[in-house]
């Protein structure tokens, strides 16, 4: 059986990579940093799954959506590491550790 | 649609002033090291007004030619059957105010190089103007409502901004705030009369809604007896009665002053005041449908321009009796849309911007030779330094007070002539008010053209200290040092002077003909045939202008005039010490006028402190007495009742087990969840997902719920 990239192969990916982000996200415990980019990652992985579908079913809005969460995404990374700048001014560190100020 | 008027070309008139503001704000005052950006900014605005005057002249012109354009440029939407759209409508009053507007605009953008020479501001003022030109451009050009809404709530906008131009002025942005807020009530009435209009005849086209005029006419608001055109006049009148500061709502005109002087003359004299004046014009088919808009107009119009003008008597700040002067000649042109002489009004209307932008600029030249002071008490004798300032500020006061050939004589005394023949309810208290202000009127113009150019210099009295409310003057001090003189100011300031100084003076001899005679307005602006004051006129004057100016000099106007100007004569130049005695005989009469009938004093006390009441008596009873008192300390005072009772044999049940036992339990609970409160966001979006899992599994038929 010749090997075939189907629909399956890239939702796998998809949820692969939104896993990792999770991940990601939960387990990470020093870099602020790292959690922008799981974030990303985590558009990314939605990303796939619009494409995917896009091509699947013929219908281009998938892939329109795309380049919306895309500009939306390249806003957001921008936005979130000014935060991070000034966060670190304040804070002085951009260990996640260290943010806890929410703590009961 | 003639040919001539393109709407491309038509729209790059308000579309130029837009660039140029866009220009000038965007290029802020560090782009390019300041004094470039300053010229590029002056240059841009300059030069979009400039195009602007260019586009206004030319389709004045072709109206006058017989050609106009009324058409929709673009469609912003379709909603419920409502058309919204931007459209010009091109007339011969749309054409005529466009070229006063954008002149005048011209001319204060020039005298602005020079006065805002030292001010921090330059690049974001000459942003403000051109936005402004642009806006009041849109009102006039509109062709259906929403688009003069639009335009209506820009310059008022504008307006707010500039009048709390110097925002480390805490009375300007007071007096923006209170110009802005008086406004929104106006709105109010406009946008209901929009709706009325909207809901009757179901369009917000002018031309649709004066084509139904006759259908809604007989109609009566469901449950009353009341007109429906009289109603949607009326609301239409306040929203003109804000904007064109007509009593009761006239107050936030003379607090506009706090803003720098171009704008004063610029848009609280010669534009954006007259919006109302052009709108009632524009929709001159409606409010001939209605008797009692009208008188209304003519009593509101008549109290104004009579009481405001006295206020203006006594006023001692430069351009606060320019400013009760400005009230009392909105006041003229409203009686005359009262009176259905709605051709005199704009006729007023135009000689108006003129001469009252000219003695604003006059004046504002004066406050730069002073150094920023504007007690006309400090000043006299300014004629010898500064010459061209005198000669076009005396052809101003000329205007102003009607002398017979000046462009506002045409126009006052066809106005006069309008109220004195009309026949509608309150014409008879208008007549006599608008001929009483003639004396007023060349009272307080003397009187400050005689205090400020003429007499005993006395410049020492006004040198201060700059505290905090003034605006910065060039050596951080306002008022001349000892022994300084006042200087003339330079040509940027005084070729708009002469530049207003020549209409000033020939306008109205130039366009009186066309404009109240001829059928210059034919078509555009209706007088029903019982409205009887517009048909006299035309029928008195048929002679002509000169012929005008001869009746002119045996006048009761002229005589009133004369009066006026001989009391000011013998009070300020001849026994300047008559005043101040009248003064200590009068005081009472003289506190009433100076301020301006108590009117502020009274909405103070009736609306504002009325609101803070309210809102303070809410507070002490339903806060304090029903919740406070009653219900919290009512629900604790039970609770000792009750302990009190039960204390003597459940001391170990109640304390032990249920107080100290809860709190106990209370305590155990919250060690227990304060673990959950990490602090750390990982941790609750891990919860947020795990939710999110947990409710995709219960919601979705996935395999493994079945």
């Amino acid at each position: 059986m010749p090997l075939t990239v189907s629909l399956t192969h890239y939702l796998i990916l998809g949820a692969i990579l939104f896993t990792i982000s999770i991940v990601g996200i939960f387990v990470n415990r020093k870099n602020a940093i790292v959690l922008l980019m799981a974030i990303e990652l985590m558009l990314l992985a939605v990303n796939i799954n619009f494409l995917a579908f896009s091509h699947y079913l013929g219908d281009a809005a998938g892939q329109i959506f795309v380049f919306f969460i895309m500009t939306v995404a390249a806003a957001e990374a921008a936005i979130g590491l000014a935060i991070l700048v000034v966060l670190f001014r304040n804070m002085h560190s951009i260990n996640v550790e260290d943010f806890d100020s929410l703590k009961g | 649609m003639a040919a001539g008027l393109h709407p491309t070309i038509l729209m790059i008139a308000p579309l130029a002033p837009l660039a140029g503001a866009a220009i000038a704000g965007l290029l802020g005052t560090r782009f390019l090291g300041n004094r470039a950006s300053r010229v590029v900014s002056c240059g841009a605005a300059i030069l979009g007004v400039a195009i602007a005057l260019a586009i206004s002249i030319h389709a004045l012109l072709a109206v006058t030619h017989g050609a106009n354009f009324n058409g929709t440029l673009y469609i912003w939407m379709n909603a419920a059957g409502i058309s919204m759209e931007i459209g010009f409508l091109i007339d011969s009053l749309s054409a005529l105010m466009m070229c006063v507007v954008t002149s005048v605009s011209l001319m204060v953008h020039v005298y602005t190089i020079g006065y805002m020479r030292e001010d921090e501001g330059y690049n974001r003022f000459f942003a403000y103007l051109s936005l402004f030109t642009f806006a009041m451009l849109m009102l006039v050009m509109s062709n259906n409502f929403l688009q003069l809404f639009f335009g209506w709530e820009a310059v008022g906008l504008i307006s707010y901004l500039l009048i709390g131009f110097w925002f480390d002025k805490p009375s300007a942005t007071r007096a923006g705030l209170k110009a802005f807020l008086v406004n929104r009530i106006g709105d109010v009435g406009f946008i209901l009369g929009i709706g009325l209009l909207l809901a009757y005849t179901g369009s917000l086209n002018f031309t649709e809604i004066f084509a139904r005029r006759l259908e809604i006419a007989g109609l009566q608001l469901p449950g009353t007896d009341w007109m429906v055109v009289s109603a949607a006049c009326i609301c239409l009148f306040i929203g003109a009665m804000a904007k064109s500061a007509q009593f009761p709502l006239h107050v936030w005109l003379p607090d506009s002053m706090e803003g720098p002087t171009p704008i004063s003359a610029l848009i609280h004299a010669a534009t954006m005041v007259t919006a109302g004046i052009f709108m009632v014009s524009r929709m001159s088919p409606l409010f001939e449908l209605s008797d009692a808009a009208l008188s209304l107009m003519l009593v509101a119009g008549a109290i104004t321009t009579l009481f405001m003008g006295l206020a203006g008597m006594v006023q001692n700040d430069i351009k606060r009796v320019i400013a009760y002067s400005t009230l009392s000649q909105l006041g003229y042109m409203t009686v005359a849309l009262g009176a259905s002489a709605y051709q005199a009004a704009t006729f007023h209307l135009m000689t108006h911007a003129f001469f009252k932008g000219l003695l604003f600029l006059a004046a504002g030249s004066v406050i730069i030779g002073m150094h920023h002071d504007q007690d006309i008490r400090n000043m006299g004798g300014i004629r010898k330094y500064m010459p061209v300032t005198w000669i076009t500020a005396l052809i101003g006061i000329l205007a102003l007070v009607g002398a017979p050939f000046f462009s506002g004589f045409f126009s006052k005394d066809s106005i006069i002539l309008a109220v004195g023949h009309s026949r509608i309810a309150g014409s008879g208290f208008a007549y006599f008010a608008v001929m009483a202000s003639v004396f007023v009127t060349a009272f307080y113009s003397f009187r400050w053209f005689f205090l400020v150019f003429h007499g005993r210099e006395r410049f020492e009295g006004g040198h201060v200290q700059r505290d905090e409310d003034e605006p910065v003057g060039k050596e951080g001090h306002i008022g001349l040092m000892n022994g300084e003189k006042p200087q003339e100011s330079p040509w940027v300031m005084t070729v708009p002077l002469i530049l207003l100084a020549i209409p000033s003076v020939i306008i109205g001899f130039l366009t009186m003909e066309p404009l109240l005679l001829g059928h210059f307005f034919g078509g555009v602006i209706s007088n029903a045939d019982s409205h009887q004051a517009m048909h006299v006129l035309a029928a008195k004057l048929h002679h002509g202008v000169s012929s005008m100016v001869f009746h002119g000099f045996k006048s009761p106007p002229f005589i009133m005039l004369l009066g006026g100007a001989a009391l000011a004569w013998y009070g300020y130049i001849v026994n300047p010490s008559w005043p101040g005695r009248v003064r200590q005989q009068l005081p009472h009469l003289h506190a009433l006028l100076e301020n301006s009938f108590y009117i502020d004093r009274i909405y103070d006390v009736v609306f504002l402190r009325a609101a803070v009441r309210l809102g303070r008596y809410l507070w002490l009873i339903i806060d304090r007495r029903l919740i406070d008192q009653g219900l919290v300390k009512g629900a604790a005072n039970i609770t000792r009742r009750t302990g009190q009772v039960l204390w003597g044999g459940d001391r170990i049940v109640i304390d032990e087990w249920i107080v100290n036992g809860s709190t106990r339990l209370v305590n155990w609970f919250a060690v227990r969840m304060r673990q959950w409160q990490t602090g750390h966001l990982s941790h609750y979006a891990l919860v947020m997902i795990l939710a999110m899992l947990g409710f995709l599994i219960y919601f979705l038929p996935l395999p493994f719920t079945r």
